[in-house]
């Protein structure tokens, strides 16, 4: 499974209030709708700008804070399908990869973009390049559960095809 | 079990639950004794167990609370709240409904027992670790297939050590000593791990006060935080009427530690977790004098009796500031009740306040005490991030019951020792 796509770059503990605010999350329950909404107390117009197929970049501990996982899925509504993070909240991650959006853990890689720079993420080799600077960097890839939740496009699907949960 | 002794109180409890001794860093699917969701959580839930076939394993193990917006702000969330309802009675599970208070609280006091592994679609269900439990945070599709299967798998986490030694001084508390906490090992300090609460100051300290320790493991990114279940944890379980519930809990004595660090209890002053972080801690003496609009009492952190009760101990005979709101939420219907019985809340209406039901209340950002523009709100809850409290041009501070309760009289971040 590979990516390619410009980057948006952002900072460190991006949180989950920061992602979609919960003055909107309990009224909309249209993802699509809801997405209008992302990011907007980090930045307005940041999902006007966000386009199909875009790469988000951030810092630590990206999406702490709430259990919600309307934050991944606005994101996946924005039509990104990997975040590739110095390090990543626990529920966020994991929420992440049950709704089929690939969150990649990836040491230095804050340092290795600026925004509106090119990145190709394979997640079977664990490379990350940034292809406007010609740097790579390598990740450790999913284990085992996390890589067959992903395949078979988030955990519904993954259990309804009869995968275990060890 | 022999390895006993070198278990973390995290492996002691995933490793009776898969009965064998786990290592940290594995991965293993284990039995829920409870699965719990509120009204911001349940409806993507219930959208995804729809999609597994909709049947509940154990309905008796599955708890739905609506807190977050209760009683109902909007047309959307009240139909949002009748599916829930529906839900409830067509599968017969476990039900609050509005007025009976925050998740956590009614976890704590109705449900959950040491030793227990409770999974919920709230950051925040690592509260149930001061009663000696894993109680950890998912999202709602973890949490449907926990519904639909009763099991969920984890991460068996490595633990930090946190040994507490000494007493809290008078009018200095829980909120501040996890805020001290907070301070020294960041937002990221333990992500993805179980911070272990042991040492000699743990016995000192009430049910109430490590509720507010382990509520806020998660912004430190813990997965857990867990309490010792002791003397002090038995006495809580037969006030609630599950005394036969309890067992003793406590890591191992060569338990294997990440990392270890020590809090000397008596040394801890009043502190606060300025906007727009958790982690970004003072003391109160620093923002000393800040001008305040609001002041919240309550939340999952610190609504309860006790919480309550400290509040009431500053605002006896005093008045709430002209020009500033205090509001205070009791975490529960029982909190409510037993503030009303006790004198508490008649004592904290004297003095200015407005008492709204019990629930979430303002934290969320939905109802019931958003923030105007530029508006400063010092609050007893766990989170001050931009926009929380409904209003992204608004500041939230941090604070213990007391220091909320002492910037309510004198309309500024106030020690509360200055005060009473």
């Amino acid at each position: 499974m590979r990516f390619r796509g410009r980057v948006w770059k952002l900072g460190d503990d991006i949180n989950t209030d920061l992602i979609i605010s919960g003055r909107y999350k309990y009224d909309i329950t249209d993802i699509k709708e809801l997405a209008k909404h992302a990011f907007e107390d980090l930045d307005p117009l940041l999902h006007e700008k966000i386009r199909p197929g875009d790469i988000i970049v951030a810092g630590v501990n990206f999406g702490c804070g709430s259990s919600r996982e309307h934050a991944p899925l606005v994101i996946k509504a924005l039509g990104v399908r990997v975040v590739v993070a110095e390090s990543f909240a626990r529920i966020f991650y994991r929420n992440a990869i049950n709704i089929g959006l690939a969150a990649v853990e990836c040491p230095g890689v804050s340092q290795a973009f600026e925004d509106g720079d090119v990145a190709e993420v394979d997640l079977m080799r664990g490379v990350v390049r940034n292809a406007t600077r010609n740097i790579e960097l390598k990740f450790a890839p999913w284990p085992p559960l996390l890589r067959r939740i992903y395949m078979a496009g988030g955990l519904v699907n993954y259990i309804k095809s009869g995968g275990k949960l060890e | 079990m022999d390895e006993a002794s070198t278990l973390t109180m995290a492996q002691k409890i995933i490793s009776e639950r898969v009965g064998r001794a786990v290592e940290p860093g594995e991965i293993v699917a284990v039995k829920l004794d409870y699965v719990m969701a509120h009204d911001g959580t349940a409806p993507l839930a219930i959208k995804a167990l729809a999609e597994l076939g909709g049947k509940l394993a154990h309905p008796d193990r599955v708890v739905l609370v609506i807190d977050h917006t209760s009683p109902s702000p909007s047309m959307k969330i009240s139909n949002i709240h009748s599916s829930m309802r529906r839900f409830a009675r067509e599968q017969n599970c476990v039900f609050y409904d509005v007025g009976s208070g925050i998740c956590h609280q009614v976890m704590v006091e109705n449900h959950v027992l040491p030793w227990m592994i409770v999974a919920g679609a709230d950051s925040h269900t690592c509260t149930y670790g001061a009663l000696g439990a894993f109680g950890t945070g998912f999202g709602s599709t973890d949490i449907a297939v926990a519904m639909a299967t009763g099991s969920i798998w984890l991460k068996v986490p490595e633990s930090i050590k946190v040994v507490l030694e000494g007493r809290l001084r008078d009018l200095v508390t829980a909120k501040d000593a996890i805020l001290t906490l907070l301070r020294a090992i960041s937002s990221r300090g333990a992500i993805y791990k179980a911070l272990e609460f042991t040492g000699s100051g743990v016995h000192t300290l009430s049910i109430s006060s490590r509720l507010t320790i382990a509520n806020m493991a998660v912004e430190a990114g813990a997965k857990a935080g867990i309490f010792p279940a002791d003397e002090v944890t038995r006495m809580f379980l037969e006030e609630h009427g599950r005394g036969s519930g309890f067992r003793e809990l406590s890591p191992g004595e060569r338990a294997e530690y990440l990392d270890e660090l020590e809090l000397d209890l008596s040394s801890v002053e009043p502190m606060v977790a300025k906007p727009p972080n958790v982690d970004n801690v003072c003391s109160v003496s620093e923002v000393e004098g800040v001008e305040v609009d609001q002041v919240f009492i309550g939340s999952c952190t610190n609504g309860r009796l006790e919480d309550l009760r400290l509040a009431a101990r500053i605002l006896k005979g005093r008045r709430v500031k002209s020009g500033v709101r205090l509001i205070v939420g009791p975490a529960s219907r029982n909190v409510y009740l037993k503030a009303a019985e006790t004198g508490v809340l008649s004592v904290l209406v004297s003095a200015g306040a407005t008492i709204i039901p019990p629930g979430c209340g303002p934290c969320p950002g939905r109802h019931l005490g958003i923030l105007g523009d530029g508006e400063v709100c010092v609050s007893t809850q766990n989170r001050n991030f931009t926009g929380r409290m409904g209003n992204p041009k608004a500041s939230i501070y941090l604070v213990s019951p007391a220091t909320a309760a002492a910037a309510a009289v004198t309309g500024k971040i106030t020690d509360p020792r200055e005060v009473v």
